[in-house]
This record gives structure tokens, C-alpha cells and sequence, in this order.
């Protein structure tokens, strides 16, 4: 007998998709210079969603105008507690339209309806509501007895978590008294685009969010805009390093969300069955398009065929496939540029010597998709262990002692995040101390909570979000 | 015996190699796949799988012959409208009505479905093994072909694994070729899912047929995380020896919804090989009516109410 799950898809008739938008500038949708537009997709069947203004260096230009007008106007003169009323308001939408939030970010990001509607869109909600409380606390940020904005943020995030990257950059400027202009990620503006929907809805004032679509080049105009104070950036390192570059010698503040590489080590005496959960959710949690994945797998070597064992039967029921059906475990890859990306570094993998399995799941036709993928045998100088991946793609390496799981997680250009599996407490402590990375989880993983700060030792990042650290960010004499 | 020679040091030898369970993970592992979706035919398949898996249960103080005449025509029987439904995995009574529930069921076409005791003290388990040995013998001479014996939760607790793996071995024993062995350790009362990975590894290396939750008498009970790791426990064994022990919740599973869960757990966990009545029971009462009316509904399109279900 076998237990074969029916289709169960959610209804995509929750939402209203319109043919296209404009930009959201002061308030209002408009189109952009020239009328130009681009194309956004649903990734797991390559079907046209909208078509989306393309902003010109004008259209940012606008943007950056009305921000620092609603910003020197309302935005900074009102009394923090007018402005979390703003935040809790937006927070109760998004709450109440959570249903047509995760419809759409599943549609144009591949990722599971399971995973929008119980990850995505409720931590989103819950960054508003957190920060929303902050609005009127401000002395207590550890800025000083007085603290000020910065005055206008440029935000640029990144397609992996289109709405709730959102919510990680605006709650916490508008909390702090900042506007910002805010550009989405070229393949998933839908959501954000909405989002500007929510602000309408709440009444917030004219020009304290503005949000300009684009791509590469619509974020080096927000970057380079004089009129802009500060920079939060959530996206490649490579990208990071560009702006950093960019900026350098100017007045902006600047925080930045990078790649990472993260090491997951599983002590020998760790609890087996939840490690390799823990596993299954570091790498193949939003088809592993997670800045903090745990990548690498560090085992110890004496249980490594026990959990490969019971990771590959493991891995063997995870379910790839339509987004939308609620059983779905595993989506569609985000572009085709990404899936490219994967292949490249996978094919490297194979060709530097490491053995490759992968689940051997059916794929769907059309859309972007790769399995859920291992690799044993891998060393450090293999490239699947030192570049970010940033797919569904494990890299497992052994070690024998703590000491040498130590070495081997912080030796990396990186420095997100990390896990540690053992049941003794004191190892755990002692694992997490010398851990070179700016989140460690001990017996879970990719756990997040808008109380926590968030960021990257070395070439993962500069700062921190979430928290009070990530809200003094957003103030004058925070970092 | 499997994994273990009979001796302390072999009980303690296995017992200590067991990885430990972390309460936080098996938790929301078995909550993840509780918002499993199960729809339109699969919905249909787990609701006949689920009665034919049923424990039908009276364990009361009240019972009569009549309530278990009832209860057995209920088991062979579910729906008198509707003879597709399959009949349930087997009756479970005290030791005093398992004449008469074999009896009845033999009269009314119900030869094989089992008859199952409860045994060795139950709910408590609080007497002496002399007790215990001639509770599961009464059983037996009665006509069970299906024992569920509880464990020593105080020997258990107190450290003393040694009187609970020799009990589940010499209970064994009596039941040897004549019943299966289902081994209950009140999970409600070993409280850490530490103490039931423990559990059911010593009660699979003492020779159960089956481990079981509860007895229906402790809350909580079949709680989805207690599922999950003795579902883990019997894959495991079974990756260890070859040989498949079966599962059975019991307690607290009273709607379509649950018992759907516990399959799902079961699919997910040990695997398909176990999702049938020799491998996967339910002990249940209230369930198989909701079981029936779910079914009903996915028939007709609309709910028909609890006077269309027998109450027996």
C-alpha cells in the first residue's frame, strides 16, 4: 500500500494580478521615463506575471526627491508614537491580506506556499510589529539619550525573501524616523509592489516609502544618488563589495547583508533523527536560496555513514515540485540565471573529484528546477566548499575532533551563520564562542525571530538587522 | 531476543548506544507534517485505511456483554449502509468479555478479527509479576489472540529496566505462537521522548509484536512527537535486525483529522511498508464514527450528522 498525496493547490484566485505596474513614488503609482517596463515571471512554469516599470536614473531621481520631502516635512516631525501607530497598522494588513501575500510571492518566487504562508509573511508581520513598538523607545536603542534619523535609506534587497526582506529594511527606517526608496529584486517585485498597496491602505504619508523597480543598474542609481544618507544592501558579496566601493569617501552609512557558507556541525553525540532535520532545513529550506544556509555539512567522521544513511532516505521524501500545492516541500529555482549558476558550480564539483547523489526526483517541465543534492567527499579545496551555492546543494566534509570542526567552519571568507548538533550543553557553548560567524544555532537551524540581530563576520557583511542593533543602524551615531 | 543476549549488561549496552532525542526537533518535525494537506482520493484511501486499522476499544468499568455484542457487530460492521467499508483491525477488551467478543464475532462473520486483552495489571500495572503472568494466562485461555500489556512505569523510572525487559520477555514467552504481543508504556507518564526512544528499543529487544502508546486512561496520550520517535524507533530497529515491529497510538485520537496525522506520521517515518493493520494499529473508540461520517461525506457532498452513524 502506498500513500500517494492528491493534489492540494491553493487557489492563485486570491489575489489580483494586474497587467502592469508602475513605480510608487509620493504616494502614487507611476510610470516610468519613456514608459519602459520588463517582464516578471512565475519561475515554476515560466509564465508572464505583470510587466513592471523599468525606473531611469529620473525615476530615482523622483523617488529620492519625494523621500526627502516626506521626510523633512512629516515623516521626522511626528511624534514617535503617530509614527508606530503607521507601523502597527501596516503590520495588522499584511496579517490580514497574509493569504494574498503568500499566493503571490509563491507565484513569483517559486518558493512553497507552505513556506510563505507559515514563514514569509508571519515574520514579515511580526518585523512591523516589532519595530512598530520601538517607534516611541528610541533613547532606549543604545544611540544616546536623543536619538535623530539619518534622514533618507536607499534599500536594495534580494529575491530569496522578496516580502520579508522588505520588512527587515522598512520597519526599522520608519521606526527610527528615516524614508526610504526601496528597489525589490528584478525577478520578484510583485510583492513589494503590493506592499505599496498596504502603505496606501494604512494612509501612511505621502513619499515615506517609495518603490522603484529595475535592475542592477536601478540600484547603482539609488546607490550613487547624492540625496541618499544611507545604504542597506541584502544580496551577493560580489554586489556588496561594488558598493562599498561606491561609496567610500561619501557621507552614506552603510549596512550590508552578504553571501555566507555556513558550516553545520554534528557532533557525534548529537541527537541524530533532529540533526538530520536540521540538516534537511539548513540546506533545502526555500530550495537553499538562504544567504544563511548551512552548506556545509561538518560531520564527525566516526557517524558520517550513519547520517548520510539516514540523510539520503531523508532527502529521498522531500517533495519537489508545483509551488502552490500545500505538500510541496521544494520549489522552483528563482531564475534561470541562478539554475545556471548551480549547474556550474555543481559540474565543478564533480569534475574536482567529489562524489555527487541526488534524490532522482521527477521534475516538472517547464520552469526552473534542480534536486535536492549532495555531495561526500568533499575537502576544502574543492570550489562546492568555499563559493556560496546558493542552491539545493550540500557540501559534506568529515572531521575528527572539535578543535578541527572549529578550523574547518571559520575557514572561509565567510562568516554568516553556523550550526552545532551535540546534546551536551557545554559543547555547545564552547563550539559557539570560537565559531567566527555572526548567527549560531545549537540544535536548529535557520530560525529567525525580529528581537535577534543578523549579520556577517568578514566578507558576509557589514552590521546587523533585526533587533536594537539593527535598529540603531537607522540612527545618527548608530552603526 | 534480538540485539541483546538477556543479560543486564547487554540491556544497558543497547539502551546506552540510543542517540538521545531533542524534545524541541521531534516536536516540530511532527508538527511540520501534521500541515500535510490530505485531499479528494488520498483523503478517501487514509479514512478506510484508519478503520481498518482500528483498535476498537471498550476498556470501562461499565461494560456489559450486550455493550460488547454491540461493539463487535459495530466492528464487523461499521456502516450497515454502506458494506464497502472495511471492517476494523480488531476488539479490545478487558479479560472478562473476551469470550464473549470472540463468541460474537465468530457468530456474526467477524472470525478474523482479533480479539485483544488487556493484560498484566492493567492501566496501572501496579501488582505482583505472579498477578501479571496469570492476568495474560486468563487472557489467553479465553481465546485473545492479541495481548497489551503494560510496562513497570515505577521499575522504569526507578532504573530498574532490568524487571521491565524480563516481564515483556517471560509475558512473551506465554503468548509465544497463540497471540501478539503489544507492549504499552504510558508515555504520559515516562514524560521525555528520551525515556521513549528507550522504551521501545527495550521492549522490541525483549520480543514485542507491537509498541504501543498509552492505555487511554493517562493524558496526554498518542501525542504526534511520542508517535514520531517510536515510529523512528521501529525503522530503526528494523534497519538494525531485519525484522518489523508494529506501532499502535492510543488515546486521544478521536477525529478523521488525527488519525489522518498518524498516517501521514507513519508514511513520512517508518514508511509505506507499514501503513497496513499488521504493522499500524489505532486503538480508538469515538473515531470510527467520525471516520464514518467523513466517509459519508465524501460520498454525498454534505454532512449527514451523528444520527446517520450507529452508536454502539
Amino acid at each position: 500500500m502506498t500513500f500517494e498525496y492528491a493534489p492540494a493547490p491553493e487557489s492563485a484566485s486570491v489575489v489580483t494580478i494586474a497587467d502592469s505596474y508602475g513605480l510608487f513614488i509620493n504616494g502614487r503609482f507611476v510610470a516610468a521615463k519613456g514608459g519602459k517596463t520588463f517582464p516578471t515571471i512565475n519561475p515554476a512554469n515560466e509564465a508572464l506575471l505583470a510587466k513592471v516599470a523599468y525606473a531611469s536614473s529620473d525615476d530615482v531621481d523622483k523617488a529620492v526627491t519625494a523621500a526627502r520631502s516626506a521626510y523633512n516635512k512629516v515623516w521626522s516631525k511626528m511624534a514617535p508614537a503617530e509614527r508606530g501607530k503607521y507601523l502597527f497598522r501596516i503590520a495588522r494588513i499584511l496579517q490580514e491580506r497574509a493569504r494574498e501575500f503568500a499566493v503571490l510571492e509563491t507565484l513569483n518566487n517559486g518558493k512553497p506556499i507552505r513556506e510563505t504562508r507559515d514563514t514569509d509573511i508571519p515574520l514579515a508581520a511580526a518585523h512591523f510589529f516589532y519595530h512598530a513598538g520601538w517607534a516611541d523607545k528610541l533613547e532606549h536603542a543604545g544611540v544616546g539619550n536623543s536619538p535623530k534619523p539619518i534622514g533618507v535609506a536607499g534599500q536594495i534587497i534580494p529575491w530569496n525573501f522578496p516580502l520579508l526582506m522588505l520588512s527587515w529594511k522598512i520597519a526599522p527606517a520608519l521606526a527610527a524616523g528615516n524614508t526610504v526608496v526601496l528597489k525589490p529584486a528584478e525577478t520578484t517585485p510583485l510583492t513589494a509592489l503590493l506592499f505599496a498597496e498596504v502603505c496606501q491602505q494604512a494612509g501612511l504619508p505621502d513619499g515615506v516609502v517609495n518603490i522603484v523597480t529595475g535592475d542592477g543598474a536601478t540600484g547603482s542609481y539609488i546607490v550613487n544618488h547624492p540625496g541618499i544618507d544611507k545604504i542597506a544592501f541584502t544580496g551577493s558579496t560580489e554586489v556588496g563589495k561594488l558598493i562599498a566601493r561606491s561609496v567610500a569617501g561619501t557621507k552614506k552609512s552603510v549596512t550590508l547583508e552578504l553571501g555566507g557558507k555556513g558550516a553545520n556541525i554534528i557532533y557525534e553525540d548529537a541527537a541524530i533523527d533532529e540533526a538530520v532535520e536540521g540538516i534537511v532545513n539548513g540546506i533545502f529550506f526555500n530550495q537553499g536560496h538562504v544567504c544563511c544556509a548551512g552548506s556545509r555539512l561538518l560531520v564527525q567522521e566516526n557517524i558520517h555513514d550513519e547520517i548520510m544513511e539516514k540523510l539520503q532516505r531523508r532527502m529521498a521524501l522531500i517533495r519537489v515540485g508545483d509551488p502552490m500545492d500545500k505538500n510541496t516541500d521544494m520549489g522552483a529555482i528563482n531564475s534561470a540565471a541562478q539554475l545556471a549558476k548551480i549547474k556550474e558550480l555543481t559540474d565543478a564539483g564533480a569534475a574536482e573529484g567529489a562524489s555527487r547523489w541526488d534524490t532522482g526526483c521527477e521534475l516538472p517541465d517547464k520552469g526552473f528546477w534542480f534536486r535536492p543534492t549532495i555531495f561526500t567527499g568533499v575537502t576544502q579545496a574543492h570550489r562546492i566548499a568555499q563559493e556560496e551555492i546558493f542552491g539545493p546543494v550540500l557540501s559534506v566534509l568529515t572531521f575528527r575532533t572539535p578543535q578541527e570542526a572549529i578550523d574547518k567552519a571559520n575557514n572561509t571568507p565567510f562568516g554568516l551563520s553556523a550550526g552545532v548538533w551535540t546534546d551536551k550543553g557545554s559543547k555547545i557553548l564552547w563550539t559557539a564562542n570560537k565559531l567566527k560567524a555572526g548567527v549560531v544555532w545549537a540544535n536548529t537551524f535557520n530560525k529567525f525571530d525580529p528581537a535577534s540581530p543578523f549579520g556577517g563576520y568578514k566578507e558576509s557583511g557589514w552590521g546587523r538587522e533585526g533587533g536594537r542593533h539593527g535598529l540603531a543602524a537607522y540612527l545618527k551615531g548608530g552603526k | 531476543m534480538l540485539l541483546v543476549d538477556g543479560s543486564e549488561s547487554s540491556l544497558k549496552g543497547l539502551l546506552q548506544t540510543l542517540p538521545p532525542v531533542d524534545e524541541v526537533g521531534a516536536t516540530s518535525r511532527a508538527a511540520m507534517l501534521g500541515t500535510r494537506s490530505i485531499k479528494t482520493s488520498s483523503k478517501r484511501w487514509a479514512i478506510d485505511t484508519a478503520i481498518s486499522m482500528i483498535d476498537l476499544t471498550t476498556l470501562e468499568g461499565s461494560d456489559t456483554p450486550g455493550k460488547v455484542r454491540a461493539l463487535c457487530s459495530k466492528a464487523v460492521q461499521p456502516d450497515p449502509t454502506d458494506s464497502s467499508v472495511p471492517h476494523v483491525g480488531a476488539i479490545c477488551v478487558y479479560n472478562d468479555m473476551v469470550s464473549i467478543a470472540r463468541q460474537h464475532l465468530d457468530a456474526i462473520g467477524g472470525e478474523s478479527i482479533p480479539v485483544a486483552a488487556v493484560s498484566t495489571a492493567f492501566p496501572s500495572g501496579r501488582a505482583s509479576f505472579d498477578v501479571k503472568k496469570r492476568d495474560t494466562q486468563d487472557a489467553l485461555d479465553a481465546g485473545a489472540t492479541e495481548i497489551d500489556m503494560v510496562i513497570d512505569r515505577g521499575a522504569f523510572l526507578s532504573g530498574d529496566l532490568m524487571k521491565v525487559f524480563t516481564e515483556i520477555v517471560y509475558i512473551k514467552e506465554l503468548c509465544r505462537d497463540k497471540a501478539h504481543l503489544k507492549v504499552i508504556f504510558e508515555t504520559g507518564e515516562l514524560v521525555t521522548l528520551d525515556n521513549v526512544r528507550k522504551a521501545s528499543f527495550l521492549a522490541m529487544a525483549a520480543g514485542a509484536d507491537f509498541i504501543k502508546t498509552s492505555t487511554g486512561k493517562i493524558s496526554p496520550a498518542a501525542t504526534p512527537p511520542v508517535v514520531l520517535v517510536m515510529l523512528e524507533a521501529v525503522r530503526d530497529f528494523h534497519t538494525m535486525t531485519g525484522v518489523k515491529i508494529g506501532v499502535k497510538p492510543a488515546g486521544g485520537i478521536r477525529n478523521t483529522k488525527d488519525a489522518i496525522k498518524q498516517l501521514v506520521l507513519v508514511n513520512e517515518t517508518a514508511g509505506s511498508e507499514w501503513l497496513n493493520p499488521q504493522l499500524f494499529r489505532i486503538g480508538a473508540s469515538a473515531l470510527l464514527n467520525d471516520l464514518l461520517m467523513q466517509r459519508m461525506k465524501l460520498n454525498d457532498g454534505h454532512y449527514s450528522g451523528p444520527n446517520y452513524v450507529t452508536i454502539d
